[in-house]
């Protein structure tokens, strides 16, 4: 075993790291982005930090040159996500669009669909949002109710999505929506990209748990979307759908500050009753287990990117490393502020240790265990996809939609 | 980057793999549980004859020069297949106090017979319930003699030769090594939770021995085979573990109640969900410290913590859930999940348990520089 690049993974981490260096913050203990995730401005660092990924050839490494991408491997994402991820660069505009939309157009768009969707959005000129989830279908997205109705060249399309991160800023969108209503939940499904700007469609930012509103309810009233927007089969949006859900596996579970380097550099300055926090026997045994989880993690990446530099299958990291992270950043915070005892309650980014960070995780650190997959839904694939335990039993599996109770709302 | 078995180590899992099932390990450790045998000397000798104990140490030793990367890939089938042997007396704990600080002539004298599997060594710090750490070990060696009690020693009773941890004067650090031949030993089983490996109590009254190592150093010594010991035994762990885990999802693949496989309860599944994950989690840092051990990697001591303490964790979850996932039936004797549950119980505490590791853990990364 070596930890070591090969020649030409060396040559793109250097190239990487001096993009990064000359272009970006060092992420140090307690330091984050100064624009919040999902703060109204963070369009404006977001943007200009795109196109300068892009005019360096560091936006879609992995899509193919023709398409303004990189034309690079799997492992050289790998290694650019490592390396960006030792700074501070801002995070929450792009993720969508480039992580889950721009794979599912290069699956299943047209040539020219390709040429015309793929370049601006790498460039972070035009973003994307992915509207999938809907008041009735989360976790059970199959259940949604979002009509799309044939109309000549055209599909018409009413309901309402919700959650929508981005939507508010998003050029374009990709949407599944029920073509079908006759047949069974997982059948009746079609797949679209749209134009945000299409007429009937009203979107309504949400509010979240920190105060930032980075997602949104939108609103469909006959809308119109041409057929050439389809993407798959009429019928088959279940499948393009789970592409992206795969994609978005594999997106989402970066690591996000607060880790364990924060609550052991917390712990170490702070001082209790008898001395600095980390000599408490408590707090030592929380350390410990928090330590082991984040390098388990890192570490299991690295069986990762073995796994891919030997053209193997990728391993265990990416149904893990969600179910993890989400739970222990939560801990953490929770557990900084209980360190911090009655000014823990403190949000001011000028009076608390490491500019909030902790506080601001308090209220951020639910997100981690619901988007992208819940916790239990996460459990859930691991069980049935890898140990290969038998699924839930389904009682609207084989029933056409409209007869499952309460499913026929679309219809 | 290459972190993960090389082509040829998953060839030699794979092997031993196959050789412990066919050998039938896991009944014999219930043999070995249910009878007076301390071991079982047909599955060590031939154990001897793969070369197995050989493999880490040096060839000019008599040992086959691999790396300890292969040692790790076997422990890790020993402790799937909960083999009854005193494989980690002599191999993870004898015979890296010795090559750690052996003289020339312990090591020529002793090393090849350990790698042969003729000779069996031991390592004796324990004594009994007692402040862990160096000021309250009584034993003493005074005058080339020990005398003192040592409680429990893993495979104690079936030993050659025993490394102890001795008292040389009268500071709390004034602790040394001493390798010592039984003779005149008393030496009594003693039972543990897991009567699968034997254990035993010494009383030393003047028996003859030998420092390993410099006097006063011992303590030290002892952290530092502690460490590399750690990581075998890691490996040991997550092949208990994942035994575990495989029987319980088999179990609930099977089994039905309210006429569907128990498998598809949530409750069923999530916990075998959360074994998997502490698994995994476990077995990275196990690879970690292999990596650590086999290029001595200054690196070392953090990563044998983080191993260990994964290690019991992972197994610890997935030996209790497993016997949960079976129920009335995971609670009996003849069910083979009594036998991981008590293996885990057992190497949990092998080396120091969970608590000391964590301390220890944390205080390495204080003291660590950032790699
Ligand atoms: C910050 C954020 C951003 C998001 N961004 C987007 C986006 O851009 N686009 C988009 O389409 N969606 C987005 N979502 C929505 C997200 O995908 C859903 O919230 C998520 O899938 C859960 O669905 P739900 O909210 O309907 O909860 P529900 O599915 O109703 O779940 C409620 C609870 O029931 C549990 N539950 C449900 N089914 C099961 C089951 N089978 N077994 C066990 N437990 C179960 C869940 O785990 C959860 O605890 C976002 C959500 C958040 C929080």
């Amino acid at each position: 075993m070596d930890f070591n690049d090969t020649p030409e993974e060396a040559e793109f981490r250097a190239e990487a790291r001096a993009f990064l260096a000359a272009n970006a913050e060092p992420k140090e203990p307690g330091k984050v982005f100064p624009v919040l995730y999902g703060a109204d401005d963070l369009i404006d660092s977001a943007k200009p930090w795109q196109a300068k990924k892009f005019e360096a050839g560091l936006a879609g490494i992995t899509v193919p040159k023709e398409y303004g991408g990189r034309g690079g491997t799997q492992m050289q994402q790998v290694i650019y996500s490592q390396e960006e991820a030792n700074f501070l660069t801002p995070r929450g505009v792009y993720e969508v669009g480039l992580g889950m939309c721009v794979p599912v157009m290069l699956t299943y768009g047209t040539e020219e669909q390709k040429q015309r969707y793929v370049p601006p959005a790498l460039r972070g000129e035009e973003v994307w949002c992915q509207l999938f989830s809907e008041p009735s279908a989360g976790s059970d997205l199959a259940n949604l109710r979002m009509r799309a109705a044939r109309d000549g060249d055209d599909w018409i399309l009413n309901g309402q999505k919700i959650w929508t991160s981005v939507a508010h800023l998003a050029d374009f969108g990709v949407i599944v929506t029920r073509s079908d209503p006759n047949v069974p939940k997982h059948k009746g499904l079609t797949y679209f990209f749209l134009d945000m700007k299409s007429p009937g469609i009203e979107t309504r930012r949400i509010k979240q748990i920190a105060g930032t509103s980075n997602f949104n309810e939108v609103f469909f009233t006959d809308v119109r979307v041409p057929d050439s927007q389809r993407l798959g089969d009429v019928g088959d949006g279940w499948k393009v759908a789970i592409t992206t859900l795969m994609n978005e596996r594999v997106a989402v579970g970066d690591r996000a500050a607060p880790d364990f380097d924060d609550i052991f550099g917390l712990a170490r300055e702070l001082m209790l009753e008898d001395g600095p926090a980390v000599a408490d026997p408590m707090v030592r045994d929380k350390l410990a287990d928090w330590y082991i989880q984040t390098q388990g993690i890192r570490l299991t990446r690295f069986r990762t990117i073995t796994a891919l530099s030997r053209g193997e299958r990728p391993g265990p990291e990416s149904s893990i490393n969600k179910v993890v992270n989400g739970t222990k950043r939560q801990q953490i915070a929770h557990f900084a502020l209980d360190l911090m005892d009655m000014a823990g309650v403190v949000y001011d980014e000028d009076l608390m240790p490491m500019k909030a960070l902790f506080q601001e995780a308090v209220l951020s650190s639910p997100r981690d265990r619901i988007a992208g997959g819940t916790d239990e839904i996460l459990r859930n694939i691991i069980a049935e996809r890898i140990l290969g335990l038998p699924q839930d039993i389904r009682v609207d599996k084989d029933v056409p939609f409209n007869e499952v109770p309460g499913g026929d709302g679309g219809a | 980057m290459n972190f993960d078995l090389s082509d040829e180590q998953r060839m030699l899992r794979d092997q031993a793999r196959r050789f412990l099932d066919e050998k039938g390990s896991v009944d014999a450790a219930r043999t070995i549980l249910e009878g007076d045998a301390p071991f079982d000397r047909s599955l060590w000798a031939d154990m001897a004859e793969l070369g197995w104990m050989a493999t880490a140490i040096p060839e000019a030793y008599g040992g086959a020069g691999l790396s300890h990367e292969e040692l790790c890939v076997i422990a890790e089938q020993l402790g799937l297949a909960i083999a009854p042997t005193p494989f980690s007396s002599s191999i993870y704990l004898a015979a890296e106090a010795i090559l750690l600080a052996g003289s020339e002539e312990q090591k020529q004298r002793y090393l090849p017979l350990l790698a042969g599997g003729q000779t069996i060594g031991c390592v004796a710090v324990a004594e009994g319930v007692q402040r862990p750490g160096p000021a309250d070990v009584k034993v003493r060696f005074e005058g080339g003699v020990l005398t003192g009690e040592k409680l429990p020693v893993a495979d104690g009773d079936v030993a050659d030769f025993a490394i102890v941890l001795a008292r040389t004067g009268e500071g709390a650090r004034d602790l040394s090594l001493v390798l010592a031949d039984l003779d005149g030993v008393e030496r009594t089983p003693v039972e543990t939770v897991d009567p699968s490996r034997s254990h035993a109590r010494f009383r030393f009254d003047g028996a003859a021995g030998a420092l390993l190592g410099v006097a006063g150093d011992g303590w030290a010594v002892m952290e530092r085979v502690f460490d590399r010991a750690a990581i075998l035994f890691a490996f040991e762990q997550v092949g208990g573990a994942q035994a575990c885990l495989d029987m319980a999802t088999e179990y609930a693949k099977s089994r039905h109640a309210f006429g569907r496989p128990i498998g598809s309860f949530q409750a069923i599944k999530h916990k075998l969900a959360d074994m998997y994950v502490a698994l995994e989690l476990a077995r990275s840092n196990a690879l970690y410290g292999a990596w650590a051990l086999a290029n001595d990697a200054p690196d070392l001591p953090t990563a044998a913590a983080a191993a260990r303490v994964a290690a019991i964790q992972a197994y610890a979850l997935a030996s209790k859930e497993n016997i949960q996932t079976h129920g009335g039936m995971g609670y009996t004797w003849e069910v083979d999940a009594q036998l991981y549950y008590r293996r885990a119980a057992l190497l949990a505490q092998s080396v120091g348990g969970e608590r000391r590791w964590k301390d220890k853990l944390i205080s390495r990364l204080e003291t660590r520089n950032v790699a």
